[in-house]
C-alpha cells in the first residue's frame, strides 16, 4: 500500500506531477473568468501530489515538499484568507468588500478575491495532502 | 476618551512585559495608569458638578445601530472614580500583597482587563457596549477567582461564580433586548427620557424579570448570593476590589442606571425593597456563623449589597441621597477592611479570627487602619459610615409597602453588622496575644497606602461631608433620581427616630458580640437546614446537567457513525418533510423531454445505485458510489456547467482514493443487522430519497421569488470584474461564506490527523505514567 513500484506508474507520475501542478496554476489564475478557480485547482494539485504518493510513497513525497508541511499550507491558506480581508478597512468599505488595484507596466490586475482565491487553493491542497498523508502513514506504521 | 479607556487593554497586555523590565515593582508602575484616569475623571467634576452630561461619541457599528458612546453623568462619575482610585490603590497593595509570586504577572493583566471592562460598564450609553462590558467583568472575575489554579476549591468558586452570573447574564441580554425594543432605542439616555412609555409597555413586566435576575445574580442578591462568599478563594486584592468595592455593584449600578425608565412601579418598588431588605438580613445573619476574616466580610458584602438594592426600590428622593452615600461610604470602608483582611492573613498565616489576638502591639499601624474602618462599617460617628446609615433608616421609615417587615430585617441587619465590625476590628488586635502560624510584624508600606486612603477619607467625608455631599453625590444622586436632586450631609441630624434607631442598634450589636462564641456554637445547629439552602439547588442543577449529558452522550453521540447518520437523516425527514407536505402541498408539473443519451446516463446511475446497496464487498460498494458521482459530473456537462462538472470529477476522485486507503483499515466485510434491522434502513433511506425527489420538482414548479441568478449574471462582470460568475460568487458575492467553509476543511483535515496521530498508546511499553492531561 505504501508505493506501487510499477514502471509505468512512476514514469507516469514523474512526468505528470509537474504538469498537473502548472495546470492547476492556470486554473487558479484563470478563474475568475473562465471555468476553474481556487478550489477546483487546489484539488488538481493536491491529485497531482496523490499520484506521486501511490508511485513512491509517503517519504519521497515528504522530500518533493521539502521544508513545507501540508498542515502549513493550511494555515498559509486560511492567513491569506483572513489577509483579503484587511485592505477593505482601510478604504473604509463593508467587511469583505473586494478591491482592486492594476499593477501599472504589466497591467496585471490584482485583487483581493485573487489573494482569497489563492488562500483557498493552499487550504485545500494543505487538507486533502493531510488527510491522505495521514492515512497513509498510519497504514506504514502498522505492521 | 474611548481609546484612553480602551488602552488599558493594551495596557494589560504589556503587562508580561513590564514584569521583565520593572520585576517585581511592575505593580507600581501600572497604578500609574489607573491613577491617570482617576485625576482626569476628577477633573471633569467641576462640569458634571454644574449639572452636565458630558457625551463622547463615537461609532462602532453604525449598521447594527451600536455605538460605543460614552457619557459621564453622576452616577457613571462616582463608579468611574470608585473603579480607577481603588483601582490604583489595590494594585499598588498587590505589590506587596503578591511579592514574588510566580503569577504575578497574570494578575495584573487580568485585573488590568476588568478594570478596563468596568470602566467601560459604567460609561456605556448603548446597551449594546453596556452588555459587552458586563459579560468581560463575569470573564475576567472568573479569571481572578480561580486565580490559584491548583487549587481545586478555587477552581470550583470561580466555575459556580462564572455559571452564575453569566447565566444571569443570558437573562439580561433578553431583558436589554426587550427594552431595546420596547423603547425602539438602544441609547440609555434615550431610553431615560421616556419612562412612562416603557412602564405602560406591554413587554415592561417581561424585560423587568429579565433585568433585574441579570442585576440580581452579579449583585449576589438573595437568592443567588452564595457564589460572593466562595468567590472569596481569590487573592485579597481581587477581593478588596472586584468582591466589594466595584464589580458586586454592576448590578446595582445597572438598577440605578435604569431607575428613571424602569422604576416607580409598583412591582419594581415591592420587588426591590423586599429583596434588598431580605439579602440584607440574610447576608448580616450567615456573616457572624463565621469566624475566616473573608467570609464575615464577603458576607457583610452582602448585606451592604442587600441595603442599596433596598434603597433604589424605596425610589423616594431621601432614598436615592442615602443609596449614593452608602454606595461611596461601602466603598471606602469595605475595600479597607478587605485589605487589612489580605495585611492579617499574610502577617499571620491564618484567617480565623479566632486564632489571633492583641496584634495591636505589633501591627499599631493596621490596628488603627482597621478600627477606623470598622467604625465606619459600624456606623458610628464621626465617621461616614454613620451618615450612610442615619439615611438608610430615614428612608425605610418612609416605606409603605411591607412597612414593618422592612423595618424590622433593616434594623436587625444593621444590629448583626455591628457585630461583624466588632469582630473584625476588636478579636486580631485586642485582648489576649496569641500564637499564629506566622510571627506577625508590620505589613510593608505597599500593603498599608490602600487601607489607610480609604480609612483616612470615611474619617474625612464623616467629618466634613459636604467634601462629598454637595458635590458628587448630588450630581450622582440626580442621575439616579432623574430630577436634579440637593444633597446636604451632616452628621448631626437631632434627636429624631433614625437616631434612636442607630443607638438601640449599637447596644443590640455590642451585647450580641459580647456573646458571639456563645450564639455561634448555638447557630451550629441550624447548619442542616442551612446545607439545603440555594447553594444547594446550585450543585443539585449541575448534577443534573452532568447526568443528562452523560445520558444524551450515551444515546446520541455513541461513537457509531451509522447511528449518526440515522439521526441525521430521520431528523431532516421530519422537519423537511413536515413543511413541504403540511405547510405547502406538494404542487408540480412534470414536462418529461428527455433526450435518449440523458436517459442513458440516469440508467446507469439508477443501476450504479442498486448495485451499491446489494454488493457483497466493500471495493464493489465504492466503485459504485463513484459511478455514480463520474454520471453526475457527466450530467453537469450536458447541461453545461463545466465548473461543477469539474468540481465533481476531482471530488469524487478524491473520494474513492480516500474511501480505498481506508477501507484497508477496516475489518473484513460482514453482515451485522437484523433483518428488521434492514427494512428500518430500507424505510428511511426511501423516505429521503423520495423527500429530496418531491423537494426538487417542487421547488423547481414554484418560482416565488425572483431567482438571485439573474442579478448575478448581470452584475459579476461589473462589479466583481470576473466572467465566471460560479468563481465570482465564491470569492466575491459569498466569500464569507467560502471563508468558512475552508475554515471548516482545514479542521477537518485537523481532526483526522488528530484522530490518527496522536492517539494515545493502546500499549504502553514500560508502566511510566501516560497521563498528562488527566485534569484537563
Amino acid at each position: 500500500m505504501v508505493k506501487s513500484g510499477t514502471i509505468i506508474l512512476n514514469t507516469a507520475a514523474r512526468l505528470l506531477m509537474p504538469l498537473q501542478l502548472l495546470f492547476s496554476v492556470f486554473l487558479l489564475l484563470r478563474g475568475h473568468d473562465e471555468p476553474g478557480g481556487g478550489f477546483i485547482a487546489g484539488l488538481v494539485a493536491a491529485g497531482a501530489f496523490t499520484l506521486y504518493l501511490f508511485a513512491f510513497g509517503v517519504s519521497a513525497t515528504k522530500e518533493v515538499l521539502r521544508m513545507l508541511d501540508p498542515r502549513d499550507l493550511i494555515g498559509m491558506g486560511l492567513l491569506l484568507g483572513m489577509i483579503s480581508v484587511v485592505p477593505a478597512w482601510f478604504v473604509g468599505d463593508p467587511f469583505l468588500t473586494a478591491q482592486w488595484w492594476t499593477i501599472p507596466g504589466i497591467g496585471f490586475k490584482a485583487s483581493t478575491p485573487l489573494i482569497f482565491d489563492i488562500g483557498v487553493y493552499l487550504a485545500v491542497l494543505g487538507s486533502v495532502l493531510t488527510m491522505v498523508m495521514t492515512l497513509m502513514e498510519v497504514d506504514k506504521d502498522e505492521p | 476618551m474611548q481609546l484612553a479607556v480602551l488602552s488599558g487593554f493594551v495596557v494589560a497586555g504589556f503587562a508580561p512585559l513590564f514584569h521583565r523590565w520593572f520585576g517585581d515593582r511592575a505593580s507600581f508602575v501600572l497604578a500609574a495608569y489607573p491613577a491617570a484616569l482617576a485625576l482626569w475623571f476628577l477633573s471633569q467634576l467641576p462640569a458634571v458638578m454644574a449639572g452636565e452630561t458630558l457625551v463622547f461619541a463615537m461609532q462602532w457599528v453604525p449598521s447594527l445601530g451600536m455605538s460605543l458612546t460614552f457619557v459621564i453623568d453622576g452616577l457613571s462619575l462616582l463608579f468611574a472614580l470608585l473603579v480607577t482610585g481603588i483601582g490604583s490603590l489595590v494594585l499598588v497593595y498587590a505589590g506587596g500583597y503578591l511579592k514574588g509570586h510566580p503569577d504575578l504577572m497574570r494578575f495584573h493583566l487580568a485585573i488590568l482587563a476588568f478594570m478596563v471592562s468596568m470602566l467601560g460598564l459604567v460609561l456605556a450609553d448603548s446597551l449594546f457596549t453596556l452588555f459587552v462590558f458586563w459579560e468581560l467583568t463575569s470573564i475576567t472575575s472568573y479569571l481572578l477567582i480561580g486565580f490559584n489554579h491548583n487549587d481545586l476549591e478555587a477552581r470550583k468558586s470561580a466555575r459556580q461564580g462564572l455559571f452564575v452570573t453569566v447565566a444571569g447574564g443570558l437573562a439580561l441580554m433578553a431583558g436589554l433586548t426587550m427594552l431595546g425594543v420596547a423603547g425602539e432605542s438602544w441609547s440609555l439616555r434615550e431610553l431615560n427620557a421616556m419612562g412612562d412609555v416603557l412602564r405602560e409597555h406591554s413587554l415592561y413586566t417581561a424585560l423587568l424579570v429579565c433585568v433585574l435576575i441579570g442585576a440580581f445574580t452579579k449583585s449576589a442578591q438573595f437568592p443567588f448570593h452564595f457564589w460572593l462568599p466562595n468567590a472569596m478563594a481569590a487573592p485579597t486584592p481581587v477581593s478588596a476590589y472586584l468582591h466589594s468595592a466595584t464589580m458586586v455593584k454592576a448590578g446595582i449600578y445597572l438598577l440605578a442606571r435604569l431607575q428613571p425608565s424602569l422604576g416607580g412601579t409598583e412591582m419594581w418598588t415591592v420587588t426591590l425593597s423586599v429583596v434588598g431588605a431580605l439579602t440584607m438580613f440574610t447576608g448580616a445573619f450567615l456573616a457572624i456563623r463565621h469566624t475566616n476574616i473573608k467570609k464575615l466580610l464577603a458576607y457583610s458584602t452582602i448585606m451592604a449589597l442587600g441595603t442599596l438594592t433596598m434603597l433604589l426600590g424605596i425610589g423616594t428622593e431621601g432614598a436615592m441621597i442615602a443609596f449614593v452615600t452608602f454606595l461611596l461610604a461601602h466603598a471606602l470602608y469595605k475595600g479597607s477592611l478587605f485589605m487589612v483582611a489580605g495585611v492579617l492573613d499574610h502577617e499571620t498565616g491564618t484567617k480565623d479570627v479566632t486564632a489571633m489576638g492583641g496584634l495591636r502591639h505589633t501591627m499599631p499601624l493596621t490596628a488603627a487602619v482597621a478600627c477606623i474602618a470598622a467604625l465606619s462599617l459600624a456606623g458610628v460617628p464621626p465617621l461616614f459610615g454613620f451618615i450612610g446609615k442615619e439615611l438608610m433608616f430615614e428612608s425605610v421609615l418612609e416605606v409603605s409597602a411591607w412597612r414593618w417587615l422592612i423595618m424590622l430585617l433593616a434594623f436587625s441587619a444593621t444590629a448583626l453588622t455591628i457585630v461583624v465590625a466588632a469582630i473584625v476590628a476588636l478579636r486580631p488586635f485586642f485582648g489576649q496575644r496569641r500564637e499564629t502560624p506566622r510571627v506577625a510584624h508590620e505589613a510593608p508600606t505597599s500593603m498599608l497606602i490602600g487601607p489607610a486612603v480609604l480609612a483616612i477619607l470615611s474619617l474625612l467625608f464623616g467629618l466634613v461631608p459636604v467634601l462629598a455631599g454637595s458635590g458628587l453625590l448630588a450630581a450622582a444622586a440626580s442621575a439616579v433620581a432623574g430630577t436634579s436632586v440637593e444633597v446636604k450631609l451632616s452628621l448631626w441630624h437631632g434627636v429624631n427616630l433614625p437616631l434612636l434607631m442607630s443607638l438601640a442598634s449599637l447596644a443590640l450589636g455590642y451585647l450580641l458580640f459580647k456573646r458571639w462564641d456563645r450564639i455561634r456554637a448555638r447557630l451550629a445547629c441550624l447548619d442542616p437546614l442551612l446545607s439545603r439552602g440555594p447553594e444547594a439547588g446550585y450543585d443539585a442543577l449541575m448534577d443534573g446537567v452532568v447526568v443528562i449529558s452523560e445520558w444524551q452522550t450515551r444515546v446520541l453521540q455513541n461513537g457509531y457513525m451509522r447511528n449518526y447518520i440515522m439521526v441525521m437523516i430521520v431528523t431532516l425527514i421530519a422537519l423537511v418533510g413536515n413543511s413541504l407536505l403540511l405547510r405547502h402541498a406538494p404542487q408540480f408539473h412534470i414536462a418529461l423531454d428527455v433526450q435518449f443519451h440523458e436517459a442513458v446516463v440516469v440508467g446507469i446511475m439508477v443501476m450504479a445505485a442498486l448495485f451499491a446497496t446489494i454488493a457483497r464487498s466493500r471495493l464493489g460498494a465504492v466503485v459504485s458510489v463513484g459511478i455514480m458521482g463520474f454520471s453526475i459530473a457527466l450530467i453537469f456537462i450536458l447541461f453545461s456547467a463545466p465548473d461543477l462538472a469539474i468540481t465533481q470529477l476531482l471530488v469524487e476522485t478524491l473520494t474513492v482514493i480516500l474511501l480505498v486507503l481506508v477501507l484497508f483499515r477496516l475489518p473484513r466485510f460482514s453482515s451485522l443487522s437484523t433483518p428488521l434491522e434492514r427494512v428500518r434502513d430500507v424505510v428511511v433511506a426511501g423516505s429521503l430519497g423520495t423527500l429530496i425527489t418531491l423537494l426538487v420538482l417542487t421547488s423547481w414548479s414554484i418560482d416565488q421569488f425572483v431567482p438571485i441568478s439573474d442579478y448575478m449574471i448581470a452584475n459579476s462582470a461589473t462589479l466583481a470584474h470576473g466572467r465566471n460568475i460560479v468563481n465570482v460568487i465564491l470569492v466575491d458575492y459569498r466569500a464569507l461564506d467560502t471563508l468558512g467553509e475552508i475554515f471548516v476543511l482545514a479542521l477537518a483535515a485537523i481532526g483526522v490527523f488528530a484522530m490518527l496521530k496522536l492517539r494515545a498508546p493502546e500499549k504502553p511499553k514500560n508502566s511510566a505514567p501516560a497521563k498528562e492531561n488527566a485534569d484537563g
